[in-house]
């Protein structure tokens, strides 16, 4: 049996549809079978509510008298982009404000202006013939805008990867708070009820679909930016009317030591055509997997701890090595019911019906990544070769005497085979000068715990190590712990200084 | 209740340099719960757990020790407005404090917080402060 989407929304015009969230339909799969389901179930709604960094909106701000040409765009602070026209700016979510104290961005003015609030909208110009004015500041709310029309362009991933940290350091990244020695797991995303893990082959999601949208009605553009879908990370771009958008589902929000974001609630509504679709919209947390990620290795491949589904994840707690480990989700389940249940209501009284797409979405597409032509530059580059080392039973006074020597601060400890085992700095040596000699040997004054790099990290990476660990100097080692050279904070100031010139 | 003390470890009453608490549950019979310290060499900061019944007792005789005594009536609390139950807070609190309900609504259990200030740190909300 099939069945059509006429059929569907003649049974929404009359108020029979069958409407189920997709949290409910495993059990209805369950209870009826794939035919007995196909038969009963209309529709199905999906939702997810979670940090969505990729949102924006284009506003239309009207024409002032005398007119003006707006160059650049401040809507409370936080700069817009003005590029498009004279009289409209796209102000983007993740964008901060230049002054304020505390992080305040464009998801906040978002929020602010659904909420009912005014914001103030500076504009400057260098002023034209036609648009002569080159200031302006006035006071708006949104409905004083022509338009305000959100475009997302990337939302709704199909699953996200979750995230773990092996360092010993806490990481704060916008997978949240991580804990060291992977003391927590936090993932995003809606399992069973995801919008995307409905209808994976995105037979019935794509272009000009209507959908709910931070609560308002909304439509799928297409594939979104980075739409990876043959890598099981599809997304869309979406849109909508932000004067029909409502706070509960549109909530900024930021991420501590990474910086703004805002929280979306987006929904699909899925009809039941045929059994295919009655089995991708059966889907159940145990089914949709993810893997943990360790966001200790600053790369873009970074490796893969585990792999866990969203019932795992939900649970409460994972295994990660044989060690139970914590989770917690960035995005709300409840909220994402929320939606899911909002939008079956809209279908059950008639309020919006279904459509097709009218382009249809690749499943199969992947991202790639970035072709960077300039090639990053490794510590191999730009390290010192010629490394002024000392053995650990050495006495501290031959230390001293090299370090004067060599005009160097820092020397690698090694131990009688060659290994790297401590680091000692010209202040470790006058520290123990202090001690009055009680202190001899340069075990005894080292630092074990060395912070080190290797050949081929990128120099980025050794620079935020120096700047962390608040050191001005990293021995490099080889794979078997051999020092191969010194990177020093001023080696990097050339690098950066050069880059900066060109 | 729990009872946040602050004592500087200048000058010459110094309770810094005193075992206070250790003098305290001797001479008070209290037990005292220590949940969590910071003590440098220029300041010091405790909390500490006591029976409600015991508090005024252990508290008068703390602060005949130059130690300034804070009652902590709240422990961390949470913003319903502004908390959308993402769970951001659960895994990094190390006293297990949040927990879901069934209907994956945020449960605080705040007697158990030590107030590390992580959970704080670590709501993207900005639903949770401190109170005290
Ligand atoms: S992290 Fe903040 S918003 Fe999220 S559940 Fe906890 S208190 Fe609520
Ligand atoms: S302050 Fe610390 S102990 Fe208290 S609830 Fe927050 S994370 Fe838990």
């Amino acid at each position: 049996m099939e069945k059509s989407l006429d059929l569907i929304n003649a049974r929404i015009r009359d108020g029979t549809a069958r409407v189920v969230t997709a949290e409910e339909m495993p059990g209805i799969v369950d209870e009826l079978g794939e035919e007995g389901a196909l038969a009963e179930v209309d529709v199905v709604t999906t939702g997810t509510f979670g940090a969505m960094c990729s949102t924006g909106a284009f506003f239309n701000f009207g024409h002032a008298d005398p007119p003006i040409r707006m160059e650049r765009v401040w809507l409370n602070d936080v700069e817009a982009y003005a590029g498009i026209a004279a009289v409209d700016a796209y102000l983007g979510a993740t964008q901060e404000a230049e002054s304020k104290d505390s992080l305040y961005g464009g998801a906040h003015v978002l929020e602010e202006l659904v909420a009912g609030g005014t914001v103030e909208l500076r504009a400057t110009s260098r002023g034209t013939d036609c648009y002569p004015r080159r200031s302006i500041t006035t006071e708006l709310l949104l409905e004083d805008m022509n338009q305000a029309v959100m475009v997302n362009p990337r939302n709704a991933f199909q699953r996200y990867n979750a995230a773990s940290n092996a360092t010993d350091r806490t990481l704060s990244t916008y997978m949240g708070t991580l804990l060291p020695r992977c003391g927590n797991v936090s993932y995003s995303g809606a399992g069973t009820l995801s919008p995307l893990a409905n209808d994976p082959g995105f037979r019935v999601i794509g272009s000009g679909v209507p959908i709910f949208l931070a609560g308002g009605e909304g439509m799928i553009v297409g594939e979104g930016t980075q739409h990876s879908a043959g890598g099981g990370f599809g997304n869309l771009m979406v849109s909508g009317d932000m004067k029909q958008m409502r706070q509960e589902f549109l909530r900024a929000a930021v991420m501590n030591g990474y910086g703004v974001t805002m929280y979306v609630g987006v929904g699909i509504p899925i009809p039941v055509l045929d059994t295919g679709i009655v089995r991708s919209t059966a889907v159940r947390d145990e089914d949709i997997l993810t893997d943990i990620i360790d966001f200790g290795t600053p790369r873009r491949d970074r490796p893969s701890l585990a792999k866990v589904s969203y019932a795992d994840l939900k649970s409460g707690s994972v295994e990660i090595g044989g060690e139970t480990v914590r989770t917690s989700s960035l995005s709300s389940y409840r909220r994402a019911r929320a939606v899911a249940t909002e939008l079956k209501d809209w279908i059950e009284r008639g309020k919006m019906e279904l459509a097709l797409p009218t382009r249809r979405i690749d499943p199969a597409k992947r991202a790639r990544p970035m072709r960077e032509t300039a090639v990053t530059p490794r510590v191999r580059d730009i390290m010192n070769r010629q490394v002024i080392s000392i053995t650990e039973d050495e006495e501290i006074r031959v230390a001293a005497k090299r370090l004067l020597k060599d005009e160097t601060n820092h020397l690698p400890v090694l131990d009688g085979s060659g290994a790297l085992v401590g680091i000692i700095t010209t202040y470790d040596v006058s520290k123990a000068v202090v001690t009055d000699g009680k202190l001899q040997q340069v075990k005894d004054i080292m630092t074990r715990k060395v912070i080190k790099t290797t050949p081929d990290e990128p120099v980025d990476i050794a620079a935020r190590k120096l700047e962390q660990n608040n050191i001005s100097a990293l021995p490099v080692v080889d794979a078997t712990n051999r020092v191969v050279g010194i990177l020093s904070a001023i080696d990097l100031g050339k690098l950066f200084g050069g880059r900066r010139r060109r | 209740m729990k009872l946040l003390l602050a004592f500087s470890r200048k000058g010459k009453t110094d309770p810094g340099r005193e075992p206070v608490i250790a003098r305290v549950v001797k001479e008070t019979g209290v037990l005292i719960n220590v949940e969590k310290a910071n003590i440098d060499s220029m300041a010091g900061e405790m909390l500490i757990d006591v029976p409600d019944k015991d508090a005024d007792l252990v508290r008068r005789r703390l602060e005949e020790m130059a130690v300034t005594v804070r009652v902590m009536e709240n422990a961390v609390v949470r913003d319903e407005e502004e908390c959308v139950d993402c769970g951001a807070c659960i895994s990094v609190c190390p006293q297990e404090v949040f927990s879901f309900d069934e209907d994956w609504r945020l449960r605080v259990n705040s007697e158990r917080c030590v107030l590390c200030g992580k959970c704080i740190r670590a709501c993207p909300h900005g639903a949770l402060s401190q109170q005290g």
